[in-house]
């Protein structure tokens, strides 16, 4: 009896498991219960506070349509945030896709010792964000910094050259910037890497032979093609630099006098530390037009570039 | 327009010669052929010759300049790719331009070149396309009007063919001949198509094992083969080997035919034997058998043409014969051809 109940259940089971039909929204729901449970209803929750007055403190929110937005338009600081959100991406993604340009070329090539530096160039990529930035934490430490300290060893910087690397607002900028290069370097190098590996080595062959020299290779045949992949990189970049904040937290906070503010952790200042969920939703929302541009564009941009 | 000479050149790979001490030279305005099975050398050779790969050990010459420590570009040579190696991202003009940008040549010079390297190919009215929009007939145009643009000393073809449909092959191999001819250029031409290899070249160098087993005409290297590896590579069915005391006997399906052709005053070697199959291909019938005492039992094949209305059939013992000027002889040890016996007639 108990063994008839069970070929039951499993036939049960395994009608349900063939049937295609339940079987797809099986296997879809965890994506879609993710995305509405963590990404969804948080954006649309957003957007009702920021036409609201809520608070942390309170329990009763109260509508009061385009008011925070007219709030923030009028505070300096919210303008100076989204010019350091809009410097701290374009500088530190210049870099990023210049430098992985030249690093997936170099790692492109055959050397001895090749697998270790593809290692320690995505290092910085595994480590835990957080814990890689506490570690430059120390590095920038105005007491501590090995930089300062090495380079005075070494006699670059006088005994009167001691910067302070979080300190002052344009080295804290670049100190940020540094960081987040740091940071997602690797992920453009493995991107373009993949990028390079994939154009057939006829065409280089054929260039050369078409008599072209380095630059003109890399100019004409090399980066035009990989451009489409490029651009994904560059997206990639621009996304989570535009909407991270963790460097920014853990290194300055904003500081110094919200010289490295940028739209992310204004907005966390605001809505959570700060208390006023409204402005800070509306803070955040701002991010979103500007990435759905920054989306659309790119994709486009690829989708033109796309040579094959 | 120049020689091309390589001199003991090798290409190691891991250990193993991938080109071993290859001695050739090619003429001036000769088409030559590099023929050999894949894993034979023949495109490791070629690229040597266009400087993609720098040679072991040897010497590469292109009109009487050693050329073996020049970049490709110094060389000026041409080469067409099996996969044609279109740039992508540039339309057709810019692919046949490229080239001549390279040189830094004036626009209006490029402009008027590239009509007229489009005009051999009679591509002029693709040159706005993008090479994705083509077929494949199209890119293998482009290709080498690319190759031809520059006027280059030296043509390098890798398989260029290969990639085409056998009806576009036939008529691809036919302009390619008409255009080497009109321009006069050397080309190296890489296969392993022996029926391309046979149409096209002026010489065949055949290859295995990245040595030259043989260089000669398409006559000689069919007719007289040097060694055993070209005798059973180049013809299809390739030629019947028989092998006793030592020495091997060749010849060709197409010249072993029914006693019947013959008149008794010819001078021909008789070889009974056991038919297994036949096959009837339309023009011709391939009748597949073996050998009978005196002879080893050694597997050969006849190729009947249909004005041969001998009837054959399955499991029948027929005499076959050849006539002694169409046997060739090689020495089993060495593969090498040797003279022939003594005797004319088996025993």
């Amino acid at each position: 009896m108990i063994a008839g109940a069970d070929a039951a259940r499993t036939r049960g089971l395994r009608r349900f498991i063939d049937n295609e039909r339940w079987l797809g929204r099986l296997l879809l729901a965890p994506a879609v219960i993710y995305i509405v449970a963590l990404v969804g209803f948080p954006f649309l929750l957003a957007i009702y506070y920021s036409l609201s007055d809520a608070t942390v403190g309170s329990r009763t929110l109260h509508f009061v349509g385009l008011r925070n937005y007219g709030q923030i338009m009028d505070n300096p600081t919210f303008w100076e945030s989204l010019r350091n959100a809009i410097v701290f991406t374009l500088v530190s993604q210049v870099l990023v896709v210049v430098l992985a340009k030249i690093l997936a070329l170099a790692l492109n090539r055959n050397f001895r010792g090749k697998w270790l530096v593809r290692f320690l160039i995505l290092l910085p990529w595994v480590a835990p964000i957080s814990l890689g930035v506490i570690g430059w934490l120390w590095i920038f430490d105005p007491v501590y910094s090995i930089i300062n300290w090495g380079l005075r060893a070494i006699g670059v910087f006088g005994p009167n050259t001691w910067p302070i690397w979080l300190g002052q607002p344009n080295l804290a900028m670049a100190s940020v910037i540094m960081v987040d290069v740091w940071r997602l370097l690797p992920l453009a190098t493995v991107i373009i890497l993949a990028g390079l590996s994939s154009i057939p080595q006829d065409i280089h062959d054929a260039a050369a032979v078409d008599g072209v020299g380095f630059w003109r290779h890399l100019f004409r045949i090399t980066i035009p093609l990989v451009m489409p992949i490029m651009l994904v990189a560059l997206l990639f970049g621009v996304v989570f630099t535009f909407t991270d904040m963790i460097v920014i937290f853990v290194l300055t906070r904003g500081g110094p006098y919200d010289t490295t503010q940028v739209l992310a952790s204004y907005a966390f200042f605001t809505g959570i530390q700060g208390g006023n969920l409204a402005d800070g939703a509306a803070i955040s929302l701002f991010l979103f037009p500007v990435l759905v541009g920054v989306a659309v564009l790119f994709l486009t941009m690829a989708r033109r570039a796309e040579v094959t | 327009m120049a020689t091309v000479e390589t001199r003991a050149v090798t290409k190691s790979f891991d250990g193993s010669n991938a080109v071993d001490a290859v001695d050739l030279l090619v003429k001036e305005g000769e088409f030559l052929v590099f023929l050999g099975p894949s894993g034979s050398g023949k495109t490791t050779l070629l690229r040597m010759i266009a400087g993609l790969e720098a040679p072991t050990s040897g010497d590469i010459l292109i009109g009487d300049k050693v050329v073996t420590q020049m970049p490709p570009r110094a060389r000026n040579i041409a080469m067409v790719f099996q996969s044609y190696a279109l740039y992508p991202h540039m339309s057709v003009f810019k692919n046949i331009a490229f080239p001549l940008d390279a040189q830094g040549m004036h626009r209006d010079e490029t402009r008027k070149k590239v009509e007229w390297a489009a005009g051999l190919f009679g591509i002029q009215r693709l040159l706005q396309r993008k090479p994705r929009q083509l077929s494949g007939g199209e890119r293998q145009r482009v290709a080498l009007a690319r190759a031809v643009v520059r006027e280059p000393v030296v043509f390098l073809l890798d398989e260029p063919l290969s990639n085409l449909d056998a009806k576009l092959r036939t008529s691809a191999r036919d302009e390619l001949q008409q255009f080497q001819r009109r321009l006069g250029t050397t080309t190296i031409y890489v296969t392993h198509d022996q029926v391309e290899a046979m149409g096209l070249g002026d010489r065949i160098a055949v290859l295995n094992n990245g040595r030259i087993h043989q260089l000669g005409t398409p006559q000689e290297v069919y007719d007289d083969p040097a060694d055993i590896f070209v005798a059973t590579f180049i013809g299809a069915p390739p030629m019947n080997l028989v092998e006793s005391e030592g020495i091997v006997t060749g010849f060709r399906p197409e010249h072993f035919l029914p006693h019947e052709i013959y008149h008794g005053d010819q001078d021909v070697t008789r070889f009974p034997f056991k038919v297994t199959r036949v096959e009837y291909l339309g023009s011709d019938r391939l009748v597949y058998g073996i050998l009978e005492q005196p002879f080893p039992a050694a597997h050969v094949i006849s190729r009947l043409p249909s004005n041969v209305s001998v009837a054959v059939r399955k499991d029948e013992h027929h005499e076959f014969v050849v006539r002694n000027r169409d046997l060739r002889y090689f020495d089993r040890a060495s593969g090498k051809r040797a003279t022939p016996p003594s005797r004319t007639t088996p025993p």
